[in-house]
């Protein structure tokens, strides 16, 4: 069985809001990429972004500082 | 053929515009439909061209964007998602049917009231009537910011400094602009700029859309798939998504974004001055030859069309002569814009339009002129 990892999810409420924050992400070096959203997470989009727990508060302070728009930050076991 | 109707779609298109879409064929999916690389492929085409379009058009939001097909459906989700019944709206007398018809229906259902700010026989708007057509439920002015008959452009500049002034909304539909001559949303004030892709934006046709100052309030016009929000039974309320139910002509919007780039490129200064100096040629070439009627005012601000009538002629007739005969393609008859006409007083002969692209040549204009001068004479 793969081992499961406990991982940074951030959710949005649009496709467009998701795509902002990859190209924001991609700009400023940040880390994490789009995967689907997972199952154990209910969100308004079905992209969300992934990163590691430990970058939780970089990316919470880097979007809140670049006006990108997010619904939850989660982080779970997958 | 000598193409001059790119008022009506411009025909040639760049390269670069025909390559991205054949590209975006080849490898897009359904843009917010999934986590493939496929469908992120087409997300993320979707997103630049919103960013580029912001860009373009002053629109302080890339996510208050909506991509339409065209501007008659962006004006007609602009139109029928912002009034409430007993709004009061102003619109002109050069608009196109694709904001008239949508303003008669919501006068007919009884939901608003409606004024028009005249034209003159030069197609010219009367400017203090913006200003004393307004009443206390005067909800917005919408209109056109040039004519498709004639090429005048209306001043929104000072259009919006009155809507501003007012607290009322302003709505423009840029049909005839977009690409072709500089928008700026904040600079004007503009509410809601409703665009299409296929003219001067030399864009596929099946794109278009508008952009929304941030606060403005739109109700969804069509409602179903959104890719977000799945269980619930409403229409995500957050813009784009709002207005955007369905998928989207994501590989049209590809081209769209290819365009976007091929015009900053070259420069939109650059191609209106190109367009005026075509259009100036033949203004000049025509207007001094016996027996021709130009329409519209040559002594402000327009777009590169020139409408024309020879004699009393049938304006159908001597567009099929142009075709037949010299090869050359115009458009003649009722442009969409019966008031205009009205205006103009050519609701019977109709009128032929000859409208110029950035890839129209001195020399095709030459022999436009040569041939309207042989038809003159004969
Ligand atoms: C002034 C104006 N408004 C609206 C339209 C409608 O554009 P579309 O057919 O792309 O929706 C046109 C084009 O025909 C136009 O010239």
């Amino acid at each position: 069985m793969r081992q499961k990892k406990s991982t940074l999810i951030i959710t949005f409420a649009t496709t467009t809001q998701a795509m902002a924050v990859e190209k924001f992400c991609q700009d400023h070096e940040l880390p994490g990429r789009i995967i689907p959203v997972p199952r154990e997470i209910t969100a308004g989009c079905g992209l969300s972004w992934k990163a590691a727990p430990e970058d939780r508060e970089r990316l919470a302070d880097a979007l809140r500082d670049g006006g990108l728009g997010w619904e939850e930050m989660h982080i779970i076991e997958i | 053929m000598i193409y001059l109707d790119n008022a009506a779609t411009t025909l040639q298109k760049p390269q670069c515009v025909i390559d991205a879409v054949v590209r975006a064929m080849n490898s897009m999916g359904n843009a917010s439909r999934g986590a493939h690389s496929s469908s992120l492929s087409a997300s993320r085409v979707v997103y630049d061209t919103r960013c580029k379009i912001a860009k373009l058009f002053g629109c302080s939001r890339a996510d208050h964007v909506v991509f339409t097909c065209n501007s008659t459906e962006a004006l007609n989700i602009a139109l029928g998602g912002l009034f409430v019944s007993g709004d009061h709206v102003i619109t002109t007398d050069l608009e196109h049917n694709s904001v008239l018809r949508p303003l008669y229906r919501l006068e007919k259902e009884g939901i608003i009231s409606l004024n028009f700010v005249p034209a003159d026989v030069k197609g010219r708007p009367d400017y203090s009537a913006f200003e004393t057509l307004i009443r206390r439920n005067t909800k917005a002015i919408v209109c056109t910011h040039a004519s498709n008959l004639t090429g005048n452009m209306i001043d929104l500049e000072r259009v919006g400094r009155i809507a501003r002034d007012h607290g009322i909304l302003l709505v423009v539909d840029a049909s005839q602009t977009a690409g072709a001559v500089p928008i700026d949303m904040e600079r004007m004030n503009i509410d809601v700029l409703c665009f299409t892709g296929h003219k001067g934006l030399m864009a596929p046709q099946g794109t278009g859309g508008l952009c929304i100052r941030e606060g403005v309030e739109i109700r969804p016009f069509k409602v179903g798939g959104s890719g977000v929000h799945s269980y619930d039974k409403e229409q995500p309320s957050a813009y784009p998504t709002r207005l955007e139910a369905g998928t989207l002509n994501s590989h049209g919007i590809a081209g769209l974004s290819a365009a976007l780039d091929y015009l900053n490129e070259v420069g939109i200064e650059t191609i209106r001055s190109k367009e005026t100096m075509l259009m100036q040629r033949f203004y000049e070439g025509v207007s001094r030859l016996d027996g021709i009627t130009v329409y519209g005012d040559f002594d402000f601000e327009r777009t590169a069309v020139v409408t024309l009538n020879i004699g009393d002629e049938d304006s159908a007739i001597i567009s099929d002569v142009l075709y037949e005969d010299y090869g050359i393609a115009t458009r003649p008859g009722a442009h969409c814009a019966p008031r205009m006409h009205e205006a103009l007083g050519t609701t019977e002969q109709g009128a032929v339009r000859f409208s110029f692209s950035w890839f129209n040549t001195e020399e095709e204009v030459d022999e436009a002129i040569r041939a309207v001068a042989e038809l003159a004479e004969s």
